[in-house]
C-alpha cells in the first residue's frame, strides 16, 4: 500500500477533511442515532410547520384538542409512567406551568401509557401534576412523526406552529430559554 | 492499493456513513434478540430446561424482572403452550445502575448478553416426537436519556419427547 501524501491531490485532501468536518458537525447536532437526545433550536418563524391538530380526552372524560390553546405557547410533552427520563422532566414542567401560566403558557402532556388511566392517574396525583394530562393514541403520535422515543417534546407558538422539538431527556435551561423566547 | 484508490475507497465509506446517518430514523427502538435454539431433547417423566439466550443493544438497558419503582415495566417470561409443562423461571441477576435519569438511585436492570433459564418437568402422560414450546418475552427498554414503549417478543422452542 502507497500512503505517500505526495500522490494525492491536495484539493482531494481538503474534500476529505470537509466530509469529516461535516459528518461531525451532524452528529453534533443530531447526535448518534438511536442514542442520543435530539435538541433542535427554536426554528425561524419563516420555517415552522403549523402543530397538527388532534382531539384526545382528559381523566374526566372532556375532549381536547390542541387548537383549545390557539393564541398561547404550549410545551406538547409526550411521556409515559414507566419512562424514567419523563419523571425528571416532569417536575420541571410543572414549575414552568405555575411560573409561566399567567403570560400565555401552557404545558399539555400527552400520556402514552396503555394501561390508560389506571395507571396516569395516581401517578398524575403522586407528581402532583398541575397541567393538563390526556390520553394519546396510535393516531396522534403517527401526526408528530412516529413518537417512539419518550420523553419527546415539542415547542408549540402562539400561532399553533412547532418551533422545537426535544427528543430525549435535555437540559431544563434548554426549555426555559425556548420558553422565554416564544413568550 | 495506490493511495489514491485508497483515497477513493476511504471517501465513499464516509459518504455512505453520512448518508446512511441521514436515512437513519434518528431515535429507534433497541430490539431485544433471542438466539435461534438447538431442539430441547428430552424423555417422558424427567425435568427439561429450557435457556433462552437474550441479547440487547450496546448503549441500552431493560428493566429486570423485579424493577426498582412500581411504575416500570418487569422483564417477563410466559410460557404460553408446548408439551412442557410446570416451568419455574429464573431470570438473570440484574445489575443496579445509575443513570442521567434516576436521580442518583439504583436502577435494577439487565444489559448486553443475558440467559433467561427455565426448568420444566415433562409428565409421563406426554405425547412423544417433536412439538413446539411457545411463549412470549415482554421487555421496556431505555438508554441513558430516553425509554421506548414495551414490546412483546415470541419465543419459539422446538422440543423432542422420547
Amino acid at each position: 500500500m502507497n500512503f505517500s501524501a505526495h500522490s494525492v491531490k491536495p484539493g482531494r485532501f481538503f474534500l476529505l477533511l470537509a466530509l469529516i468536518s461535516g459528518i461531525a458537525v451532524i452528529l453534533g447536532t443530531v447526535g448518534w442515532p438511536d442514542k442520543q437526545p435530539v435538541h433542535k433550536p427554536l426554528k425561524n418563524e419563516a420555517d415552522r410547520k403549523k402543530a397538527p391538530d388532534f382531539e384526545l380526552k382528559d381523566v374526566n372524560g372532556k375532549v381536547v384538542h390542541l387548537s383549545d390553546y390557539k393564541g398561547k405557547v404550549v410545551l406538547l410533552d409526550f411521556w409515559a409512567t414507566w419512562c424514567g427520563p419523563c419523571g425528571i422532566e416532569i417536575p420541571w414542567f410543572t414549575d414552568f406551568q405555575r411560573k409561566y401560566k399567567d403570560r400565555g403558557f401552557t404545558v399539555l402532556g400527552v400520556s402514552m401509557d396503555d394501561g390508560g388511566w389506571k395507571d396516569v392517574k395516581p401517578f398524575v396525583a403522586e407528581k402532583k401534576i398541575n397541567y393538563q394530562v390526556v390520553l394519546g393514541d396510535d393516531k396522534t403520535s403517527d401526526q408528530y412523526g412516529s413518537v417512539e422515543a419518550l420523553p419527546t417534546t415539542f415547542m408549540i407558538d402562539r400561532d399553533g406552529r412547532i418551533a422545537s422539538i426535544h427528543v430525549g431527556l435535555v437540559d431544563r435551561k434548554e426549555f426555559d430559554d425556548a420558553i422565554q423566547k416564544l413568550l | 492499493m495506490p493511495f489514491k484508490n485508497y483515497f477513493r475507497s476511504v471517501s465513499l465509506t464516509i459518504v455512505a456513513t453520512l448518508a446512511s446517518t441521514l436515512v437513519a430514523p434518528a431515535q429507534m427502538a433497541p430490539e431485544l434478540k433471542i438466539e435461534p435454539q438447538a431442539t430441547v431433547k428430552t424423555k417422558r417423566g424427567t425435568p427439561a430446561t429450557v435457556t433462552l439466550k437474550v441479547s440487547l443493544p450496546a448503549g441500552f438497558h431493560a428493566n429486570s424482572h423485579t424493577p426498582t419503582e412500581p411504575n416500570l415495566i418487569p422483564l417477563t417470561l410466559k410460557w404460553t403452550g408446548g408439551p412442557l409443562t410446570d416451568g419455574v423461571i429464573a431470570y438473570p441477576k440484574p445489575l443496579l445502575e445509575k443513570y442521567t435519569f434516576s436521580a442518583g438511585k439504583d436502577i435494577s436492570v439487565v444489559t448486553g448478553a443475558f440467559d433467561i433459564t427455565t426448568k420444566f418437568q415433562v409428565a409421563a402422560s406426554t405425547a412423544t416426537g417433536p412439538a413446539a414450546q411457545t411463549g412470549t418475552l415482554r421487555y421496556q427498554a431505555c438508554n441513558d436519556r430516553m425509554c421506548f414503549p414495551p414490546k412483546t417478543v415470541n419465543v419459539n422452542v422446538t422440543v423432542s419427547v422420547e
